[in-house]
């Protein structure tokens, strides 16, 4: 019979690996977005268990907002990727250098 | 059984897509890669008897968030060795963070307690269905939280409008609000002159 534990050691190797995913492609802003998509996902898994283990549905209703403002959080980087690639002709992170932080 | 089965391939389907995205060179097949980690991952929602989302993950993310990923990734023109710099370089301290993580994670959270229990009956079998239960909860007790989530996705379409319009010159385009507000007398001009006699000798064509 498959547990709680199955659900959470998925979610955590699923972040871990994209948490190893920003570290690898810092410099492409693209596979970087991707990488938090994969994190809000991990992170939703454990939102479904426990609320399937708990038998509460605040649990999935806030995997509803979460994705609800996912859509809008890549939506706007999106967004912006494309004004930043218009100006700067680049998407590579290490190239984005103009305010000189 | 058969759901342990289930449960094993789809974890591995799922692990396998997700370092796919992470090392693929090309940006389109880590976005297709992406695609599949979704579905997996709606696939093991629906295993867990949580099918509303698992249906929303799939019409939501792999429907429209990916397909925008996919559009902006084939019109930006993306060279991928220029960014696949320092891949090797942070190779290993990209590796030993996620273990360390992982091993710190799978350590604090107690597998051995959490192993024992099996999930427990489903509550919204009682409720008339997955749906039937999470719409009863999102319309009563989270039915503020959910305009807001409403008024979120009106901003962000905003929002990606507004950053992304611009005002192209040296386009010769109709304005048909301009159009439909002009006036008889911006067009129209009535001139008065006195009447000519008859020309003599040849006329230009363009005169009267």
């Amino acid at each position: 019979m498959i547990s709680l534990a199955h659900f959470i050691v998925l979610g955590t190797i699923l972040f871990c690996i994209s948490v190893a995913g920003i570290f690898l492609n810092r410099k492409n802003v693209i596979v970087l977005l991707m990488a938090i998509e994969l994190m809000l996902l991990a992170v939703n898994m454990n939102f479904v268990a426990f609320s399937r283990y708990l038998g509460d549905p605040a649990g999935q209703v806030f995997v509803f907002f979460i994705l609800t403002v996912a859509a809008a959080e890549s939506a706007i980087g999106l967004a912006i990727l494309v004004v930043l690639f218009r100006n700067r002709a680049t998407i590579n992170v290490a190239e984005i250098d103009s305010m000189k932080g | 059984m058969t759901q342990q089965i289930l449960f094993y391939f789809f974890a591995g389907v799922l692990v396998a897509s997700a370092l796919a995205v992470i090392t693929l060179k090309n940006s389109v097949h880590a976005a297709l890669s992406l695609v599949l980690t979704f579905f997996t991952a709606a696939s093991i929602w629906i295993l867990m008897e949580a099918e509303f989302l698992g249906l929303v993950l799939i019409v939501v993310y792999v429907g429209a968030v990916m397909v925008l990923f996919l559009f902006v990734v084939m019109m930006l023109d993306i060279k991928p060795e220029s960014m696949r710099e320092g891949f090797i370089r942070f190779l290993p301290v990209g590796v030993i963070v996620a273990v360390v993580m992982l091993v710190e994670m799978l350590s604090l959270i107690g597998l051995k307690s959490l192993h024992a229990v099996p999930l427990p009956e489903n509550p919204a079998i009682a409720a008339g269905g997955n749906t039937a239960w999470l719409g009863k909860a999102l319309f009563t007790q989270f039915l503020l939280p959910f305009e807001i989530a409403a008024l979120i996705l009106t901003v962000a379409l905003i929002a990606a409008v507004t950053l992304t319009l611009r005002k192209r010159s040296g386009v010769r385009t109709q304005k048909p609000s301009q159009q439909v507000l002009v006036q008889r007398e911006d067009r129209l001009r009535v001139v008065k002159m006195a009447s000519e006699g008859p020309t003599t000798g040849p006329t230009n064509g363009d005169g009267a």
